[in-house]
């Protein structure tokens, strides 16, 4: 009794501005024998100047035991709903065998790099001399553990009725596409702490998340998965802070000194570019991988960058900084880099964990109205060609491993936009030895910091080295990657999914 | 400044040096305006390897499912080594004729427009 006096009684008298700044700044402490350098030794490497730390906007206003409490709430709703998604057998309501591939994509493309995002957070949340911005991160970083831990049991659902969920954790890393998410993480997370944050706070969850976020979790909507959907709610309020967070890292590295601003206008050219490299997965995923549609890349892009980037970079102009650097190239590449990416796995789809398919007469007409200047002209007359092949019963796979972009890692599948039947090359040599890259913005970031990029785990290349296994690639595929080869690759047609769901439907 | 590290003179493992294909070379080879290859191909081979040996060792079998193939003429084509215009000695090794590790060679056949004509 006396025990829960006390504690109504304490917290009566807090206000919550004052519990907000006991749970948050009077964490902090002064130094007294021990040199605050050596307790933050990551602060200044990076050129960054901060004068003042106390200048930092706690940009949440959260304290850790309302957080837990909302964030407790949240998950007990949505393990009831996938609970319930589970006994409802959620599975068969999905529109298409053919959508299950999309959040195939996200588990081992995506939920990864959330558990990389609660790692690098969790390391900055230690760097900064800044308790505020300490404090912020390490939410952050919670939220990101919990990110990969919610989406991970809500698509441990489809694990039990479709191929190719069963060896995420292991494929990561290894596997030819998904190095391109792994080692953009690796990149940001191998970097400064300001990077890190100008990286990923700043510019993938504050200016491209939406371009990720909302097609993956309205593309569940449209297509009846109901526990991505009831992850994507779950997230939802996670995400606003996030770009709450990194919109604040921004204005305060700018406002510290005038000396921060080219570093940052740096990194953010380099991760805007960075970061629209990893969004072709996701343009790719919504023009070809969704049954039913959402909108197109192209309209996501005008929408989510164009528009609200627009207005972003025209706010941001008053501490001079500008548009990122190739904003205008990807201004032309909307109109083709989903195309060239899934006529890439469609061509390697003996090599990917999920299935490919040639799209129907019905999307490719969807194509040719959304893409009117592009579609018919330079991409439907592949899939003529692959339904042509296909029909004389020569599905085609390519055979043979493609050239990477040594920043990126994705294959050399781009073209020159303003000749997009060219492929694009860009080298250089560093001391004697030649690297190859993607564009110019992959090429700019190579040049910039050399050292690092030397040290790419390329995954052609280590096959090619022997250090995958093989010596063929159906053992790279079998041993290293952990397929089910024969049923999580090749065509959708055929598979062990697409007759397990025509026996669900009762269909023949 | 090569990277921003905090200790000084870092320098990055560099993975992919010729030393580490086991004897082999990286070649890259691409058809130009044939994009039903949708990038260049990585090939390790022998530097001692003719050129010869390339095409019809490890290239044409690559290359021959394109409808186009059969049409193919090694001799008309024309080549480019790192972008730079390169007349191919057939019975030549490739490392004497500055074919070096992650070289590209691409080659492009005008009389041959691709697919339907559109340079697929
Ligand atoms: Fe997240
Ligand atoms: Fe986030
Ligand atoms: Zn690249």
């Amino acid at each position: 009794m006396n025990k829960n006096k006390v504690t109504t009684m304490a917290a009566k008298k807090l206000s919550l501005k004052e519990k907000y700044s006991l749970l948050t700044r009077d964490l902090d402490w002064e130094f007294s024998y021990q040199d605050r350098k050596d307790a933050f030794p990551m602060e200044e490497f990076e050129g960054i100047k901060i004068t003042d730390w106390s200048k930092w906007e706690d940009p949440f206003r959260l304290t850790m035991d309302a957080y837990w409490k909302y964030q407790a709430e949240k998950e007990k709703k949505l393990y009831a709903i996938l609970d319930a998604f589970a006994q409802n057998n959620g599975h068969l309501n999905v529109s298409d065998p053919r959508y299950v591939n999309a959040i195939k994509l996200f588990l081992t493309g995506i939920s990864p790099q959330e558990y990389q995002a609660h790692q690098g957070f969790a390391h900055i949340g230690r760097q900064y001399g800044g308790v505020g911005a300490r404090i912020a991160c390490q939410m952050q970083s919670i939220d990101e553990l919990r990110h990969v831990q919610t989406q991970v049991h809500a698509m441990s659902q489809f694990n039990k009725y479709f191929d190719g969920f069963q060896s995420w954790s292991n494929m990561q890393d290894r596997v030819w596409y998904l190095s391109v998410p792994t080692s953009f993480f690796h990149d940001a997370r191998s970097a400064g702490p300001f990077e890190f944050l100008v990286a990923i706070g700043f510019s993938f969850e504050y200016v491209l998340t939406n371009l990720l976020f909302v097609p993956f979790m309205s593309g569940a909507a449209y297509n009846g998965d109901m526990a991505t959907v009831t992850f994507g709610f779950s997230a939802q309020s996670d995400e606003a802070r996030h770009m709450t967070l990194g919109l604040e890292v921004i204005k305060f590295l700018l406002e510290q000194h005038e000396d921060n601003v080219p570093i940052v206008q740096k990194w953010i050219d380099k991760w805007f570019w960075r970061g629209t490299r990893l969004l072709t997965l996701v343009g790719m995923m919504m023009d070809y991988m969704l049954p039913n549609k959402v909108m197109s890349w192209k309209e996501a892009w005008e929408v989510y960058f164009e528009e609200a980037g627009g207005a972003l970079f025209k706010d941001l102009a008053r501490y001079g900084i500008t548009m990122p650097k190739y904003a205008a190239l990807v201004e032309k590449e909307k109109e083709h880099i989903s195309h060239q990416a899934w006529w890439t796995f469609y061509t390697h789809g003996h090599a990917t964990g999920f299935h490919t398919w040639i799209p129907t007469d019905e999307e490719l007409d969807w194509l040719s109205e959304k893409y009117p200047e592009t579609f018919d002209k330079y991409y439907r007359p592949r899939w003529e060609m692959a339904k042509k092949l296909e029909a004389e019963g020569k599905r085609f796979y390519t055979k043979a491993l493609p050239q990477l972009c040594t920043t990126c890692q994705i294959p050399m599948l781009f073209t020159e936009m303003d000749d997009p039947t060219q492929i694009a090359y860009r080298d250089t040599v560093y001391n004697g030895d030649r690297y190859h890259f993607c564009s110019d913005g992959c090429k700019d970031i190579f040049h910039d910091e050399p050292e690092k990029y030397v040290q790419s785990w390329l995954p052609v290349h280590q096959i090619l080295q022997g250090n995958c296994g093989g010596p063929g690639v159906e053992q790279v595929l079998s041993d290293y990657y952990h397929f089910n080869v024969g049923a999580d690759n090749m065509d959708m047609k055929g598979s062990p999914d697409e007759k397990r769901w025509k026996q669900w439907k009762g269909v023949a | 400044m090569s990277v921003q590290a905090i200790v000084p003179d870092y320098r990055g493992v560099v993975r992919d040096r010729f030393e580490n294909f086991h004897g082999n070379q990286l070649v890259y080879v691409a058809w130009d305006k044939h994009l039903m290859f949708c990038a260049p191909f990585a090939f390790p081979v022998p530097p001692e390897m003719s050129f010869k040996s390339l095409l019809t060792d490890v290239a044409t079998d690559v290359f021959a499912v394109h409808p186009e193939f059969d049409q193919l003429d090694w001799s008309k084509a024309e080549w480019l080594l790192d972008g730079q215009p390169f007349i191919p000695q057939l019975d030549v090794a490739l490392k004497d004729q500055g074919i070096s590790h992650k070289s590209v060679l691409r080659f492009q056949t005008p009389e041959l427009k691709g697919y339907m004509g559109a340079d697929i």
